[in-house]
């Protein structure tokens, strides 16, 4: 018991147990529905493509979340301008949209003038989290539950047969654009503990996992929530053990968790799974 | 329930498209009285699923004008709906007392009663648990229906059906079919099958434009046939036609 409770023993773990609890509160309920709506890229892309906009606020040494909140802006500002081209089509569009802000991003974190905190920005900064923080992650964990609730109905009718959504009272472009807008909420938020290239861990595996385990939607968003939240801890407790960095660990564990579930799922089920992992993510948690 | 006797659905020189300066149909004019099953027939791109879209509001209209009592139940094709997703059955048919539960209440309980009933209907109460996703294509088609039946609406939109469903399920879809009439709602039936259009109330033939419109008789005659598939209609060995669509037929 105690070599799982060391970890928490100082106020700065205690903290960031406080922020992946919370964290995960908001990425795993959402998470579900990103995978059911089959928007991973979207999730990946939208945390990528913010990379110039935490670099710019690091540089005016202004909080990180208006950074996040200006590169998402811009990044579905690109994407948006880039699409218009019909000879491209959607997917290269956010492709050279995310690929471009990324590499803009690294540019100007590498640059001279700039801070050394370019590790902060891609990994984030789990045992470095301020009351403001903590805050931020508070309010994003209340936010989405409620949203979801809200939402409950109208994003069930739309993943499971968009055709009819309309019809049956929920136009499909409306609450599809309003999942995008929780995730990029989410995102902001999240970023600051996760960073760029971890983010996306936290909000898709656990979602990825409970779907594979249960066949019910509400039994999928609950485990979803205690996965995530799970990962965070597991993984705090990993990195104070194996002084391993922290945003890496609560990766990997979100990433062990879908593995699991897998294997679970394999033992029991017939059929292919419902869900898959971008195969990128595993690349990242590395 | 009944409707008798008024115009339910009413089309008059409808022409509309999704991209800009190109209608996907035209020229489009019929109307629909309660207690009354139109087919419509049309190859695949003719326009079946555009005038769907058209009377349930997704189609952005050009020429024309399109009226529908209250908001149309839209059965889509099977494969459209997501096997994936984690639901089942009885879940489903739920979904059609969303519109007008608010979110913050459950679903109520008549309504749970009505969804339970709505599966008897179509043949599946003892499958009410089973993930969506695990039934078998007919079985699915049907809860998709007792869907659209708990949506209570006058005019019902189904798409293509019949294609591909075993036969009991096909006959247990067509025994609803001629239930509905006789409550006089207004049932819209996409279908490629002539035979079946000749036991219905109307027809209405499209190829990206209305060819024929009227009562089955004076409608489904070879020329009109050959106008609305071209090339699709093909001569069976016993004087009737079948109609190719991708990789299979049907007979007429």
């Amino acid at each position: 018991m105690d070599w799982l409770l060391d970890p928490f023993s100082g106020a700065i773990g205690r903290r960031a147990l406080v922020e992946v609890i919370l964290l995960g509160l908001a990425c795993g309920p959402l998470g579900v529905w990103i995978v059911l709506y089959r928007r991973s890229y979207a999730a990946e892309s939208i945390s990528h493509g913010m990379l110039p906009g935490l670099v710019l606020a690091a540089l005016a040494g202004v909080p990180l979340l208006l950074g996040a909140a200006g590169g998402v802006l811009l990044c579905a500002a690109t994407i948006t301008l880039v699409a218009r081209d019909e000879r491209l089509g959607g997917d290269v569009g956010v492709a050279v949209a995310v690929t471009a802000l990324f590499g803009l991003g690294a540019m100007l974190a590498l640059a001279p003038a700039v801070p050394p905190r370019l590790e902060e920005l891609l990994f984030g900064d789990l045992l470095g989290v301020s009351s403001g923080d903590l805050m931020a992650a508070g309010a994003l964990a209340a936010a989405v539950a409620v949203a979801l609730a809200v939402a409950f109905r109208p994003l069930s009718l739309v993943a499971f047969d968009a055709a009819s959504a309309r019809s049956l009272g929920a136009p499909p472009g409306r609450w599809q654009l309003a999942l995008l807008a929780l995730l990029a909420v989410t995102t902001v938020v999240v970023v600051q503990g996760l960073g760029s290239l971890l983010v996306v861990a936290l909000i898709l595996a656990p979602g990825a996992a409970a779907l594979n385990v249960t066949g019910r939607l509400p039994a999928a968003l609950g485990l979803a929530t205690w996965l995530a939240a799970l990962a965070g801890a597991a993984g705090l407790v990993i990195s104070h053990h194996l002084a391993v960095a922290a945003g890496a660990s609560v990766a990997l564990c979100a990433v062990a968790e879908w593995v699991l579930s897998l294997l679970a799922w394999r033992m029991h089920a017939p059929s292919p799974p419902s869900t898959a992992l971008p195969a990128d993510m595993f690349a990242q948690a590395r | 329930m009944s409707r008798g006797g008024s115009r339910l659905v009413e089309v008059s020189d409808l022409g509309g498209g999704y991209a800009p300066g190109a209608e996907a149909l035209s020229d489009t004019s019929f109307a629909v009285e309660a207690g009354m099953i139109l087919a419509v027939l049309g190859p695949n791109g003719g326009g079946k699923t555009t005038l769907f879209r058209a009377l349930l509001g997704e189609l952005p209209i050009r020429r024309g004008h399109v009226e529908v009592r209250g908001r149309p139940a839209y059965v889509p094709q099977t494969e459209r709906a997501r096997l994936d997703f984690p639901v089942s059955a009885v879940e489903v048919v739920l979904m059609g007392a969303y519109g007008r539960t608010a979110w913050y209440r459950r679903v109520a309980r008549a309504d749970r009663g009505a969804a339970n009933a709505a599966l008897e209907r179509v043949g599946l109460a003892d499958r009410a648990g089973v993930r969506f996703g695990q039934l078998s294509g007919g079985q699915r088609q049907r809860v998709l229906i007792a869907r659209a039946l708990m949506q209570d609406a006058a005019v019902l939109l189904l798409d293509e059906p019949l294609s591909g469903v075993d036969t009991a399920s096909a006959e247990r879809i067509e025994t609803l079919l001629s239930d509905l009439r006789g409550q006089g709602r207004a049932v819209l039936v996409a279908t490629h099958d002539v035979d079946q259009a000749r036991r219905w109330d109307r027809v209405l033939c499209l190829s990206g434009r209305q060819v024929a419109f009227g009562p089955p008789a004076e409608t489904l005659t070879t020329s009109v046939l050959r106008a609305t598939y071209g090339a699709e209609l093909v001569e069976l060995d016993d004087g009737r036609y079948g109609v190719r669509v991708d990789h299979h037929s049907h007979g007429t």
